[in-house]
């Protein structure tokens, strides 16, 4: 029983961490883009009907990423070049993405999908219950972690991370020190597209491999709020993605336990829990000030 | 040789005026490109999605029904926007109104005379505004962000329409579908002008323009405004921003529930377990292709609610996805958003010589 709720855990928290983990790295760059949603469908399609056209997970997942990356271009052109409102582009994003996505998905409701190869290691795999937890799982749950400690260690111990930190904190310093403050930040989004993307590709291959409208169902917004969660520290996220993890996959269980609880109540508790702790962060002044990139959401024009 | 962005010394209102009408005309080209990659006619398409709905009876009263609730919300919604308060969970609040509303009608069905409309109206707006309070004070008390809270209780408040629905609020005569109980006459809002539309139309066009007025012409108008553009200026007035957080997500709130009650008592007639094609998210479209003015939100109303009924069109005429609707909405913001570049900057060409040119005179 423990061994099942940890493996559902774990493939529940995965697209979360890689969504998250990539908004982190935009926001530190000081731009707020909550098109994660948008994105993360698209790439949820997109690696869907590619996978499900060549018969290839992997190049479904490439296909994702690319399209997470495309959308998040646009997003870019809008904010960096001409400015526009970070809040409504991001949203405008979303619409757009969950629009898209349900036309070109529409050809692929119902048709059955392909798994993604899972880890097989001899020996270790065969362990019980350390070998399904840790030695079985598919790529991308390592390559989560492996993200995660790429993020951590780029942004904070190499000179590209103080740069994208450094335009994050105070473009105007960035910008007179000879930094290009768009590129920098263009940069940053295009790789919290190429995150959303894979995110989505891991819940149409992965996490049901199927493809059903609308099937973020809020997870790129819940990523949103774990950045906030993590006080935009790459580690921290690890802990609140699997703790939202646990919390989504509570409907699961507790409807094979036949608890008396209404099912509403239950899919409402990711939601629910998501403001819970979103206040409970920002009612921690101290918290919040030390690690919000100062520049978060300000859009940036040179003087001349 | 690269395109420069170069501030103007004060907006420009010839750009203002013409932005939206910009961002229209590119959506509508990026639709004839979206209606040929998809083996269609464009211009057929475009005449099918954008005219047709204006040309039969039955369709113009369908597009003054979504337009309706679009316009209602959008005002709210521009309150808001305008004093930097960003609301983006109308959708929640529309339901939880139409909930607030549905009480006297599902659970007091005998109670039927001339005030029960009334009541459900006033029902319906506090209901909205209750459901949109919570965000505004977990803002002003905890400093949480209002974005991300404001688009949890949407799905949270579809949840639990969802679930009363399926369980309390039932129809007990109804063969256990998921829906309640069918409003008596009393609790079904009125049509007016010959049938022509429902009375939510008349009431929205009225509360739209009170609300022009009122930020055109009013303290509490001014105040929203300073408040979006300069809070510090704004505190140095005497102006509240904790205050004006709670008072727009309460107007806003009040205004998507009114909207919300009007949509189950005119159109739907009952509770059922979705109630809105997502109008509170249109609705952040509509507020800003009307350039978060009660007016030309009446006129975007018009715009977005041709986007159902044409997608509607296409899809049982040519066969296209209806939710060329939605990606049609999404282009338009972009756009819209877009444009608006045009009313601060003025955009200039810059080539190499020019910029040689300019340096040799200083």
């Amino acid at each position: 029983m423990f061994e099942a709720v940890l493996l559902t855990v774990i493939t529940a928290a995965t697209p979360l961490l890689i969504a998250a983990v990539g908004e982190l790295v935009v926001e530190r760059s000081g731009v707020l883009n909550l098109g994660v949603e948008g994105m993360m469908i698209m790439g949820a399609v997109i690696g869907f009907a590619v996978a499900n056209q060549t018969g290839s997970g992997s190049l479904g997942v490439i296909a994702a990423i690319a399209a997470g990356m495309a959308m998040s271009a646009l997003f870019a052109v809008l904010v960096l070049f001409l400015v526009a409102n970070q809040v409504a582009t991001g949203l405008a994003l979303t619409i757009l993405g969950i629009g898209l996505s349900g036309m070109i998905g529409e050809a692929f409701i119902g048709v059955p999908g392909l798994d993604l190869p899972q880890l097989y290691i001899p020996v270790l795999s065969e362990l019980p219950f350390f070998g399904p937890v840790f030695f079985q799982q598919d790529a991308l749950v390592y390559l989560s972690f492996v993200l995660v400690a790429v993020v951590a260690y780029g942004l904070f111990r190499t000179r590209i991370g103080l740069v994208l930190r450094a335009v994050g904190d105070n473009h105007g310093s960035a910008h007179a020190l000879g930094y290009s403050v768009v590129r920098v930040r263009f940069a940053a989004i295009l790789f919290g597209g190429a995150c959303a993307g894979l995110a989505g590709a891991y819940l149409s291959l992965a996490y049901t491999p199927q493809w059903v409208e609308n099937m973020t169902a809020g997870r790129g917004w819940i990523a949103l709020a774990l950045v906030v969660f993590a006080s935009w520290l790459p580690l921290r996220v690890v802990i609140g993605a699997y703790l939202f993890g646990a919390v989504s996959v509570l409907n699961l269980h507790a409807q094979a336990l036949e608890f008396d609880i209404p099912s509403q109540l239950l899919s409402s508790l990711p939601y629910l829990a998501t403001i819970l702790v979103l206040v409970l962060i920002s009612a921690n002044r101290r918290l919040t000030l030390v690690n919000t990139p100062a520049c978060l959401g300000k859009p940036f024009v040179p003087d001349r | 040789m690269r395109l420069e962005l170069v501030k103007r010394k004060e907006h420009s209102q010839a750009m203002a005026l013409l932005s939206p009408l910009i961002a229209v005309t590119l959506t509508a080209l990026s639709a004839a490109i979206i209606f040929s990659i998809t083996g269609h006619n464009p211009l057929v398409g475009l005449y099918k999605f954008f005219i047709e709905p204006l040309t039969q009876q039955w369709s113009l009263e369908a597009t003054i029904d979504k337009a309706t609730p679009l316009i209602l919300i959008g005002c709210g919604l521009a309150v808001c926007y305008l004093s930097n308060n960003w609301n983006i969970g109308a959708e929640g609040q529309f339901v939880v109104g139409a909930l607030f509303g549905s009480v006297l009608p599902v659970l007091f069905p005998s109670f039927e005379n001339a005030a029960t409309l009334p009541l459900m109206l006033l029902f319906g707006a506090i209901g909205g505004a209750l459901w949109a309070l919570i965000p505004a004070l977990l803002k002003t008390r905890f400093n949480t962000n209002e974005i991300l809270t404001s688009l949890m209780l949407v799905y949270v408040a579809g949840l639990l329409l969802d679930y009363l629905v399926r369980g309390p609020w039932r129809d007990p005569g109804g063969y256990n579908f998921p829906e309640s109980r069918i409003f008596s006459d009393a609790a079904t809002l009125p049509e007016v002008f010959g049938g022509m539309m429902s009375l939510a139309a008349p009431i929205t066009i009225a509360i739209a323009v009170i609300l022009a007025v009122v930020l055109a012409k009013t303290l509490k108008g001014f105040e929203i405004r300073v408040m979006g553009e300069s809070p510090r200026a704004g505190s140095f007035a005497g102006f509240s921003a904790k205050g004006l957080t709670l008072f727009s997500f309460a107007l806003a709130g009040a205004l998507a529930g009114l909207a919300g009650t009007m949509e189950v008592s005119g159109a739907l007639n009952q509770l059922l377990p979705s109630i809105s094609p997502g109008y509170g998210f249109t609705a952040i479209i509509v507020a800003f292709l009307g350039r978060l003015n009660p007016i030309g939100i009446i006129i975007a109303g018009f715009v977005l609610a041709l986007s159902y009924i044409g997608g509607e069109g296409v899809q049982s005429a040519m066969g296209v996805s209806n939710e060329i609707a939605s990606v049609i909405q999404g282009l338009l913001l972009f756009f819209v958003l877009a444009c608006d570049t045009l009313i601060l900057y003025r955009i200039r060409m810059v080539t190499k010589r020019s910029t040689s040119a300019e340096a040799s005179h200083v």
